[in-house]
């Protein structure tokens, strides 16, 4: 019976769904957006009457290559706040649950790792955590950015945590870590707040488009996005793989 | 533009059989990794729609994190109840 | 074609987030529904012969015809904040299981 009024109800919601999308004149069809009428040219074309090229623009409104990062970082970087307060608050919940104030070892479980995995493992985690930072350092001109290059970083602690059975990271210097990450990320906005006009203003100078040092502060603020999320989501996994001390 | 239709078309019946299959199967370790192939299948969705930064980032996160916390999940209740 | 697909990958979701008995598959079923809604926040910003909004040596002028990049924006928002979901939704279903000794939800008393 109340698999039976849940089929109706979600067949009808998706029927309603369909019917309304279809019944709206301005919902374009799929593949035909008009981008003349979205807001989305003025972050492509980055509010200037000329085109920008790549290499050769000096000063755009703003800086980055990667129309994405641009808007992530530089247009909507309030949003970008509280996608990091939210992470925060769930590594905090995880902490929260699965902690416990005595001591922590590692959980055991019935299988042991060979020794060539425990000892190759180290040669694969310089090469995981090097393409984890360059996807951070080149966030502005290529695919990627903070959260993949953050994530990297995690994926590579989870690896050791993997192939070693009494691998345990030192949690106390990653949540160092995590908190002054993301202290600094308010702090530079709030310098955008003193030294410039608003919030989290780009307020250090955007140069050419397309060079490895330029738009302002988003290289800084990926790179802090970058370590935030490595060390949170590498919290959450060692809280995740131990457990309590027996007495 | 024929042939983007064909690979979409291709990809949707997949999306849907596959997330059929992880919302009803018993088995839970069968369940997560039919949700693992499903996040790997959205990946290619995103690269077909030419969106390369969520591309990377669904690939990161739905294949290595998210299955290794569900999996950790699992190995610790089956350890709870052999006890 | 692909939006249909996405809308009907939502309430897949929303069926198994309904009727499943099992926390694991409650949380399963709701990264269905998530991943579901990111393939059709990006299908609305398709632009066929589009290219990706990212400005290189080879396509370096702005005048191009791009896809629309605000929804990509968002989408890569959403899923970071859906791993964190996750994450705690999991840690909820390890203490139900250490306290309770169940993972039917229909046997946890006292909310």
């Amino acid at each position: 019976m109340k698999k039976l009024l849940a089929f109706v109800l979600t067949i009808g919601l998706g029927l309603l769904i369909i019917f309304a999308l279809d019944a709206n004149t301005t919902f374009d069809d799929f593949g035909f957006a008009n981008l003349a009428e979205r807001v989305s040219t003025r972050y492509i074309t980055k509010g200037s009457n000329v085109d920008i090229i790549f290499g050769q623009t000096l000063e755009p409104e703003s800086g980055p290559a990667n129309i994405v990062t641009s808007i992530v970082v530089d247009y909507r970087s309030f949003d970008t706040l509280g996608e990091v307060t939210v992470l925060f608050i769930s590594a905090l919940g995880v902490a929260l649950l699965l902690g416990s104030a005595g001591a922590q070892k590692r959980m055991e479980l019935n299988f042991k790792p060979n020794f060539m995995l425990r000892v190759g493992s180290r040669a694969l985690f310089g090469i995981i955590i090097m393409t984890g930072v360059y996807v951070t350092l080149h966030g502005h001109l290529t695919p990627g950015g903070g959260f993949p290059g953050g994530a990297m970083i995690a994926s590579a602690m989870l690896l050791l945590y993997l192939a070693d059975d009494e691998f345990r990271a030192r949690i106390k210097g990653f949540k160092i870590l995590e908190s002054i990450a993301g202290s600094l990320y308010v702090i530079i906005g709030l310098l955008g707040l003193v030294v410039a006009t608003y919030f989290l203003q780009n307020f250090l100078p955007n140069g050419t488009v397309g060079d490895l040092l330029s738009s302002g502060i988003v290289p800084i603020i990926y790179i802090l996005i970058g370590l935030k999320v490595g060390s949170e989501i590498s919290g959450m996994i060692d809280n995740f793989l131990t457990e309590e001390e027996a007495q | 533009m024929i042939m983007l239709d064909y690979i979409m078309l291709v990809l949707s019946i997949l999306l849907l059989v596959i997330a059929f299959l992880a919302v009803s199967e018993k088995s839970l370790i069968k369940s997560v990794i039919f949700l693992s192939a499903l996040s790997m299948l959205s990946v290619v969705a995103f690269v077909v729609m030419k969106a390369p930064d969520v591309a990377l980032t669904e690939a990161v996160i739905g294949s290595g994190l998210v299955t290794a916390l569900f999996v950790f999940t699992l190995l610790s209740i089956k350890k709870e109840e052999s006890k | 074609m692909i939006q249909y697909a996405a809308i009907l990958l939502m309430m897949i979701g929303l069926y198994g987030l309904l009727t499943n008995r099992n926390v694991i598959k409650i949380v399963i079923s709701l990264n269905v529904l998530e991943i579901g809604l990111n393939i059709f926040i990006i299908s609305i910003g398709f632009v066929y012969d589009g290219i990706a909004p990212i400005l290189t040596s080879v396509n370096n002028s702005s005048a191009l015809l791009f896809v629309d990049p605000l929804p990509q924006a968002l989408v890569l928002t959403a899923i970071v904040i859906g791993v964190g979901t996750t994450a705690l939704g999991l840690a909820i279903v390890k203490s139900i299981y250490q306290k309770y000794k169940t993972l039917e939800i229909d046997e946890v008393e006292e909310i």
